[in-house]
């Protein structure tokens, strides 16, 4: 991308090139509106009991004697779960292929980080489609409305870091990604892996403590 | 010449001055002002007040030497661009310490008596408070006694010398409660109760007002706090009660508002005479055809909950109409029956169409109500 | 994209070019001083619609029971002046300065993201337009500043109203962000070899703490407007008390943001006084240290008094307990900055000259607004103080006697350096004492009226409550400030007329921005400088045993610089375009949001890919 910075990656003040460092300070403040978020979710996951709703995790019977099935498929989340994990590790292997001005490993890797983020994204999508035909949306209850906000806006996110690497994996393709200019990946990585650590917290806030 | 004008003159020229100043210092004296919170009448109120007085008085002291060092230093280091370069310090360690602590030392004075008053205005009433239940409208107040199963509104009446305990919250959004001569506010929400407890020290007739931005007549949303002696407001009470749900006249033919029967009009026995003026059995039966009985009881006594409009029982005694708003003169009451709209835009009150005749019998009927 | 070593020569061959004219230009800009330009026009312009507004209101409540303004409007207004003054005013006037001087004091060429910082300043400029373009509508926010909850529910705010405030403010919010991130790296990452931070100048402390109260405050407020957004847009209930939503839950969230907010106002005009008092008292800011860590220690304790804003909703014991005393805590690091002021000005030499003027008033100013945030500290007290004139008096002394005396006081020590033309000392002198009495005779009487039971946000108030005396007063001084801003606007028209003549060290400064020519070329120093210490000027002229020569203006040849770029403003384009798309969802569907993600969407990738020479 721009080589301004790196010019300047010899003359800052911290010895951290100035894209290096923006990235962290966004992720700094992207930390707080995710826990304000996450907060607001953790305000919100009980109060839904005051309207009806199909129950999360356990089978419920509302005082009418409607009976709603458990709707949250631990297996596929946690299959996407484990996929972002691993997507993490595989960017990580596609930087070092990069730093070491391997084309063909960083290409492998980078492709191998996209398919879990679409894999990812793609069950996101699956779910919220399936939790709408068993009757949740933003607007059934107050659960609904945390728990869709909460998870929208991450995998809103992710879909923006798939893009992200999906951009560079096209110019990494077009050998546009040599060693000088593997900054530009490992920018992108850090955003990846603060997606990935903001999950690591929603997943068992969300879909793991009842 | 000389002599004879030089003296009047400098006088002269002082009087607006005294005059402008004179108004100035009346209108800096509590006494100036109805609402005033520095002239507290209860205990709860008294609590803030002597708090705040305490933080008035480290203030001013702090004002007078800090503000008094500025000056000073302003006059005193007073220098010229050739001016030979003052001595260069750049900060004394010891001298942080000292006005990092003497704050700290008084902010301490401070929070002792703030933590003390905290807990001592969050404390529970004592068990023989009289209770009011306070709902916020957009934007009246609705106040309801539930031991005594009476229901008003915008004036409330409380005793003298003895706790009164108000359970508060909101049909709509939030406002805020606050009777300045006898408590801080408090907000109401809808979603939770909130509470305020004071007793009054002293009778009398005291103007109050929502705090919490609530819509478009939000700056018209006061009430009053009639404290009355424990015999008047028994003698109140007493009359309150009386005003209960009446059966409806036996001769109507059935109209729109009957199916509003628990509603429907109550009137004062002692009002019984009232009620063989004319006018007085028209503005009945307008109250009816208009629709009023949609939107307002004329019940104090187990009164319906939930109605749209304030109750009226006892409006033609109340001392303002329109939540504080304007004098309870038979004039206006009839200005506002006939154009709410005109007088408090915004109100929910709609114009019924009521001509001046209409409006002179309903302010001759709810004038009766009292 | 990497630039050829063809495209680097041409772009050494150009920097030496004369300064860049015409509107293209300016759309364009990456040039730090360009864009603190733009947020200073920008924001003044904003500033004195905000001050007509005020001048509206007042004239309304000069008498009881007027009908000069119908309560809609006047709601309108009140709601509009405050969101105009903090968002579109002093916040943008501070941006101002720390685009302008931030450069310039830690000794660099520029700042960390031209591109970025170019970006924000459209943002804001699209957000302001947003906002205000509501009046059009007849629709603009009509629910306070703050915007409690439940009365923003569609239920009871049907209209646009709401909306334009929601979304406005979340664009002014990507503005403030993009350019906290800029800043922050900036300060950090760009000083001058042997600017330690210690060495910084206070005005550079107090924009870098700054930076970052903006970087965790707003995301906070950002997810509550989500949440508002998205009751009123998309039926969810978080807000709705029927549903089991809780409006409190809004004043939390806002006042978690709100009240960092409130430093982010100050901490800018803290910083220029910094400045300007030891220059103009001719000896160093008094407890360099303590002012560094006093700033952040308020900083930091800023996250910690939110409650103090909801003393009235009845939290309990406990947490009124915990939030009074923070409070309490936070008077202290405020005090002792005061107290260093005055030890920086005590033993000097003082020169009466504008800028000090302005200083001065803010110290005397700010210590009023300080005292009685200090009573306010107290819940059982601040039950009676909460909700009326009293407060109102408290944050215009410290937001007008301290951020916009202290804003004022930096435009005039600036304003050589940036337009190369002094302000006219008279002129100046008689602008202080207008807005010095002006506003004090408009909002010292609110002390009065609100301990004797005017409440705030009122549009009018009945006769008998002794009200209007003191409203009358306030009214009278309201215009008197107006006049007094009537009086800098000649001034800068007066002024503007005349030859680019102003010396690069006017006022025997002690910081780098003085060393280079009023105005700076746009590469700010052909030489970067090295720092031995604090007062880096003051030491050269101890140097060399007099002021130092007028600088040279050079050819600026070798010197790299940033490409202009029209794409930063195509995203801001975008971004807004989203926000308009949300509005009309009833109307087109999603197709505006659509539109407008593609064009930010197109700007990104443009701006993403260009070669930045």
């Amino acid at each position: 991308m721009s080589d301004h910075a790196h010019a300047m990656q010899l003359e800052t003040s911290t010895g951290l090139d100035n894209r290096k460092l923006a990235i962290w300070t966004f992720i700094g403040s992207e930390c707080l509106f995710f826990a304000t978020l996450i907060s607001n979710y953790l305000v919100h996951k009980q109060t839904w009991l005051s309207g009806p709703g199909p129950f999360p995790h356990e089978r419920w019977t509302s005082p009418s004697g409607q009976a709603f099935e458990p709707i949250i498929e631990i297996p596929l989340v946690t299959m996407g779960t484990a996929l972002l994990l691993f997507s993490s590790l595989f960017v990580v292997l596609a930087l070092a292929n990069a730093q070491r001005g391997n084309r063909n490993g960083l290409l492998v890797w980078l492709a191998a980080t996209l398919f879990c983020g679409f894999f990812f994204v793609g069950m996101q999508v699956y779910e919220f489609t399936h939790f709408v035909h068993r009757g949740l949306t933003l607007k059934t209850n107050l659960f609904g409305a945390s728990f869709f906000t909460l998870t929208g806006f991450h995998g809103t996110h992710v879909t923006l870091g798939v893009i992200w690497l999906l951009t560079l994996w096209i110019e990494a393709f077009r050998g546009k990604i040599p060693p000088a200019k593997s900054l530009n990946l490992e920018i992108a990585a850090l955003y990846w892996h603060f997606v990935d650590v903001v999950w690591i917290v929603i997943f068992p806030v969300v879909y793991l403590i009842k | 010449m000389l002599l004879r004008t030089a003296a009047p003159r400098p006088l002269r020229r002082w009087v607006p001055v005294l005059f402008l100043l004179a108004l100035l210092v009346g209108a800096c004296s509590p006494e100036h002002y109805a609402q005033t919170a520095l002239r507290p009448l209860s205990d709860f109120a008294k609590i803030g007040d002597d708090i705040q007085t305490t933080t008035i008085w480290w203030a001013f002291g702090v004002f007078v030497l800090v503000e008094g060092a500025l000056l000073y230093a302003i006059f005193r280091f007073r220098g010229k661009p050739d001016d030979p370069e003052p001595q260069q310090v750049h900060g004394n360690t010891a001298i942080e310490i000292v006005w990092t602590v003497i704050p700290a030392l008084i902010l301490a004075a401070i929070a002792v008596p703030t933590v003390k008053g905290i807990f001592e205005t969050s404390a529970r009433p004592p068990a023989d408070a009289l209770k009011v239940e306070v709902i916020g409208h957009q934007w009246w107040w609705e106040f309801r006694y539930p031991d005594l199963n009476l229901t008003t509104a915008n004036e409330v009446h409380i005793p003298v010398g003895q706790t009164v305990s108000f359970r508060m919250g909101t049909a709509d959004v939030v406002h805020s409660f606050w009777p300045p001569r006898f408590a801080g506010k408090r907000d109401v929400f809808p979603n939770r109760e909130t509470r305020l407890w004071f007793k009054a020290e002293a009778a009398g007739e005291y103007p109050g007002q929502c705090a919490e931005f609530c819509g478009i007549q939000h700056g018209r949303m006061a009430f009053r706090v009639k404290a009355q002696t424990p015999e008047e407001f028994q003698t109140w009470v007493s009359h309150m009660q009386t005003l209960g749900p009446k059966p409806p006249p036996a001769a109507e033919a059935p109209t729109a508002g009957d199916s509003v029967q628990v509603a429907s009009a109550g009137a004062s026995l002692r009002q019984a005479g009232a009620s063989q003026d004319p006018q007085y059995a028209t503005g009945e039966k307008l109250f009816q055809a208009k629709g009023c009985v949609g939107c307002h009881s004329l019940t104090a006594f187990n009164a319906p909950k939930g109605m749209i409009g304030p109750n009226l029982a006892d409006v033609g005694a109340r001392s303002y109409i329109g939540a504080g708003s304007f004098k309870n003169t038979d004039e206006t009451l009839a200005r506002w029956i006939q154009n709410p709209q005109a007088m408090k835009v915004g109100v929910l009150m709609p114009n019924l169409g009521v001509t001046a005749e209409e409006a002179k019998s309903l302010v001759g009927y709810l004038r009766a109500h009292q | 994209m990497a630039t050829t070593a063809l495209d680097q020569q041409r772009a050494h061959a150009t920097a030496g070019h004369a300064e860049k004219s015409g509107l293209w230009s300016w759309l364009t800009t990456v040039d730090h001083k360009r864009v603190g330009i733009l947020y200073g026009a920008t924001a003044f312009f904003f500033f004195l619609l905000g001050g007509i507004e005020a001048i509206l209101l007042r004239i309304q409540l000069g008498s009881p029971n007027s009908t000069f303004l119908s309560p809609d409007t006047y709601n309108q207004l009140f709601t509009m002046h405050g969101t105009t003054m903090i968002f579109l005013a002093i916040m943008p006037l501070s941006a101002m300065f720390f685009n302008f001087m931030i450069p310039l004091m830690i000794g660099a060429r520029d700042v960390a993201f031209p591109r970025l910082n170019a970006f924000s300043y459209w943002v804001f400029l699209a957000g302001g337009l947003f906002l205000n373009s509501s009046f059009f509508f007849g629709a603009a926010p009509d629910q306070g500043w703050y915007g409690y909850a439940n009365l923003t529910s569609r239920q009871y705010s049907p209209g646009m109203n709401v909306d334009f405030w929601t979304l406005g403010l979340q664009i002014l919010g990507v503005a403030s962000l993009a350019a906290a991130v800029n800043f922050f790296v900036t300060i950090l990452n760009m000083r001058a070899p042997g600017m330690k931070l210690m060495r910084m100048p206070m005005f550079v402390w107090m924009s870098f703490i700054t930076q970052v109260l903006l970087l965790l405050a707003f995301p906070v407020i950002t997810v509550a407007l989500i949440l508002l957004m998205f009751d009123r847009f998309f039926g969810t209930h978080f807000f709705v008390p029927s549903a089991g939503g809780d409006p409190l839950l809004w004043q939390h969230l806002f006042w978690i943001f709100g009240h960092p907010e409130v430093y982010i106002l100050i901490l800018p005009a803290f910083g220029i006084i910094s400045e300007v008092l030891p220059v103009f008292s001719r000896k160093p800011l008094f407890g360099y240290a303590a002012m560094v860590f006093s700033g952040a220690f308020i900083a930091f304790l800023g996250f910690g008094v939110w409650s103090h804003h909801m003393f009235t909703t009845g939290m309990g014991p406990i947490a009124d307990t915990f939030f009074a005393l923070t409070t309490m805590l936070i008077a202290i690091p405020t005090g002792v900055k005061i107290f260093n002021w005055l030890g920086t000005v005590w033993g000097g030499s003082i020169q009466y000259r504008v800028p000090m003027y302005f200083a001065l008033g803010f110290i005397a100013m700010f210590i009023i607004g300080g005292l009685s945030g200090v009573m306010h500290s107290s819940p059982p007290a601040d039950l009676q103080q909460n909700d009326t004139y009293f407060i109102v008096a408290h944050f215009h002394y410290v937001l007008f006697g301290g951020s916009i005396f202290g804003l004022t006081a930096g435009a005039y020590y600036w304003w050589p350096k940036m337009s190369g033309r002094m302000l006219d000392e008279t002129l100046g002198k008689v602008h202080f004492w207008l807005m010095l009495i002006g506003f004090n005779l408009t909002f010292f009487p609110m002390h009065i009226l609100g301990l004797n039971g005017m409440p705030r946000r009122v549009y009018t108030y009945p006769e008998g409550l002794g009200f209007e005396t003191l409203n009358q007063v306030e009214t009278v001084g309201s215009l008197i400030l107006g006049l007094s801003f009537v009086v800098f606007l000649f001034n800068i028209f007066k002024t503007a007329r005349g030859p680019r003549n102003a010396p690069a060290d006017p006022w025997n400064g002690a910081t780098l921005e003085w060393a280079i020519p009023s105005p700076p070329q746009e590469w700010n120093f052909a030489e970067v400088p090295a720092v031995h210490g604090r007062d880096p000027l003051w030491e050269a002229k101890r140097e060399r045993g007099g002021p130092l020569p007028e600088p040279p203006r050079v050819s600026g040849e070798g010197i790299h610089l940033p490409n202009p770029s029209i794409w930063p403003l195509v995203a801001a384009v975008g971004l807004t375009g989203v926000m308009v798309g949300v509005m009309t969802l009833h109307i087109v569907g999603p197709w505006g949001v659509v539109v407008g993600l593609s064009i930010l969407f197109f700007g990104v990738y443009n701006w993403a890919f260009e070669p930045a020479g």
